[in-house]
């Protein structure tokens, strides 16, 4: 009876070892070689995309993508667990103070400039709309269609989450910095926000312009509407799905979306962001809906890399 | 005292050991849990009165003007939520409890019974993702309004998720009433629905309670679900139609982003405590509830 306990005991160890063994040691190599992207929503699909691409090209340097928010991201980058993180806002002072504290030294790269779009259910005759009013509306000040001259139906608002740049962008630059409407639905990413304006012909919505041009048709999903952004009431309102209102600045609520890494770049981290930023990566991010940068983000980018 | 019988008296001690070395284990991870969260939350007091986070209406830690910690909201969308979805599933768990154990063709129960215990096994994205595309849509057309994001659609897609736990647990424990009970009803004349109702489910109820309370355990700890199906809207909900979000959901949704050791992270765990508390509650009445009726039995 002892030896039979005893050799189940070493079969045990013997499993564990051979169990244990492999998971340690390819947990060591991943770490090393992998390149972890965490961060933004808005992003997530985009950076998805650029880095298999990249991997097809470049098989020896594996990528990892995460989503869960640009808040999530900063925070994964200040903690150490993240090689890059994606942002669709600018940092805020308290993320660059927490990461000065905790000795991380934050390189920004523009890879992409987002039309922020306003959507709304194709059965709303609603073509545009001033940003003050979208202000209001997503303060809860405005609550009716028929306010900015819709039909006489409540306005059901969906958007993010507070973990979202895209939230807090249009916070501080739709919104005047004040708190959102606790009506609004809080919705698990830009695809769940798509599928609510989808389904409910009184919704507005806004999620970054990637997600709502249909990759095959370079058209606007069906079922959905791009509103028209004015600055303001008088002026004249600008579609985000053109380029040209983008660069000229013509579109009120365009957005650089940024990744940034603690100090200077491994070389497979560079390498892989410079590719992005160059011609091959911008001809990607062109085809997935959003806009290339500017030659300023691009001097910019060069600068950190080095 | 020979070989053989010291060797079989040192076996039992080890097995002894082993077994009672699981039962502490669940029972040492249990207060290691409630140590963290009360070490976490407990913080969160020295810039919040308690008073204020329990009965302020408003949840909103990142406003720009000033933050405001107020879980009432949610205290009151979780017992909402909790509440409609267990008064769906407990008629419908024990009505299929009680075809199953006492109508159905044990044909038919080879089949169902199967199929009932594979729904545990549908993971919680799954169904949240079902709540927004399918019962979202046609809660909306049913109910008249514009969308179906609301406490009514969590409060159905709990159900379904507490429904293999109450249907499961109600089933075996009305299995387990001694054949002589019904038997004894049967002789005296009473209907095969009289021997249900009147005998199996008494004899059965500590059984069936039991179920409940892992259901509706399982529907108040519930985030995924919830979180993509309700809607997450912080306004205190007037109805079962109303968006709402659930303390749970709301600790997943801030988690992942908030900055370590701020008020608003220990805020977050002090939801968590708030949640253990209540769940602890209903274990509590439900144990309380079930003695006094054992008491009564005797």
């Amino acid at each position: 009876m002892n030896t039979r306990f005893g050799k189940i005991m070493a079969g045990i160890q013997l499993l564990l070892v051979a169990l244990g063994t492999p998971l340690l040691l390819g947990s060591q190599q991943g770490r090393s070689k992998m390149i972890q992207v965490k961060g933004s929503d808005t992003l997530v699909n985009l950076v998805q995309i650029l880095s298999e691409e990249y991997m097809a090209k470049n098989p020896k340097t594996p990528i990892a993508v995460l989503g869960g928010g640009s808040g999530t991201g900063i925070t994964a980058l200040i903690n150490g667990t993240t090689d890059i993180c994606n942002t669709s806002r600018d940092w805020k002072q308290k993320e660059y103070d927490l990461a000065w504290e905790k000795g991380v030294k934050v390189r920004l790269f523009v890879i992409a400039v987002d039309g922020l779009s306003i959507i709304v259910n194709e059965k709303n005759p609603l073509g545009r709309l001033p940003m003050p009013a979208v202000g209001a509306i997503y303060r809860g000040e405005i609550k009716n269609w028929k306010t900015v001259g819709g039909p006489d139906k409540p306005i059901s608002l969906y958007g993010r989450q507070s973990n979202s740049g895209t939230y807090s962008f249009l916070q501080e630059h739709v919104m005047g910095n004040k708190p959102y409407s606790t009506d609004m639905k809080e919705m698990n990413g830009n695809a769940q926000i798509i599928d609510g304006v989808l389904n409910d012909e009184n919704a507005i919505g806004y999620v970054g312009v990637g997600y709502v041009v249909d990759q095959a048709t370079g058209k606007p999903m069906k079922g959905l509407k791009v509103l028209n952004i004015s600055k303001d009431a008088k002026s004249e309102a600008f579609s985000p799905l053109e380029r040209g209102n983008i660069d000229s600045g013509k579109y009120p609520i365009s957005r650089p979306l940024y990744q940034a890494t603690n100090g200077k770049p491994r070389p497979d981290v560079a390498a892989f962001i410079a590719w992005e930023t160059g011609p091959e990566g911008q001809k990607i991010v062109e085809r997935e809906g959003f806009f290339p940068i500017s030659p300023v983000h691009a001097a910019q980018n060069e600068k950190n890399l080095k | 005292m020979n070989d053989s019988a010291r060797m079989r008296r040192r076996r039992e001690a080890a097995i002894r050991a082993f077994f009672f070395l699981n039962g502490i284990v669940s029972v040492l991870i249990l207060a290691g849990i409630f140590v963290l969260l009360l070490t976490s939350a407990v913080p969160a007091f020295r810039e919040i009165k308690l008073k204020e986070f329990l009965t302020t209406l408003l949840w909103d830690p990142t406003s720009p003007t000033k933050p405001v910690y107020g879980i009432l909201t949610q205290i009151v969308s979780t017992l909402l939520v909790t509440g409609g979805a267990m008064l769906i599933a407990v008629p419908v768990g024990l009505g299929v409890a009680g075809y199953l154990s006492d109508v159905a063709h044990w044909r038919a129960r080879e089949i169902i019974k199967p199929i009932v215990e594979i729904l545990a096994a549908i993971p919680s994205v799954v169904i949240g993702f079902l709540g927004i595309v399918l019962l979202g849509p046609a809660l909306a057309k049913l109910t008249g309004k514009t969308n179906g994001l609301n406490a009514l659609n969590g409060s159905i897609l709990l159900a379904i998720m507490a429904l293999p736990t109450i249907i499961s647990i109600s089933e075996d424990s009305l299995n387990a009433v001694p054949g002589a009970y019904s038997e004894a009803s049967l002789a005296l004349g009473g209907s095969r629905w009289q021997t249900l109702v009147r005998v199996k489910l008494p004899a059965a109820l500590s059984g069936i309670i039991a179920a409940v309370m892992l259901g509706m355990g399982r529907a108040i700890g519930e985030t995924m679900t919830v979180l993509m199906a309700t809607g997450n809207a912080r306004a205190f909900p007037h109805g079962l139609l109303d968006s709402v979000r659930t303390l749970t959901a709301n600790v997943a949704v801030e988690l992942g982003e908030v900055p370590y050791f701020t008020t608003h992270y220990y805020a977050l765990f002090a939801i968590g405590l708030v949640l253990f508390v209540m769940t602890f509650a209903v274990n509590m009445i439900a144990d309380i509830v079930l003695r006094k009726y054992q008491e009564r039995e005797r």
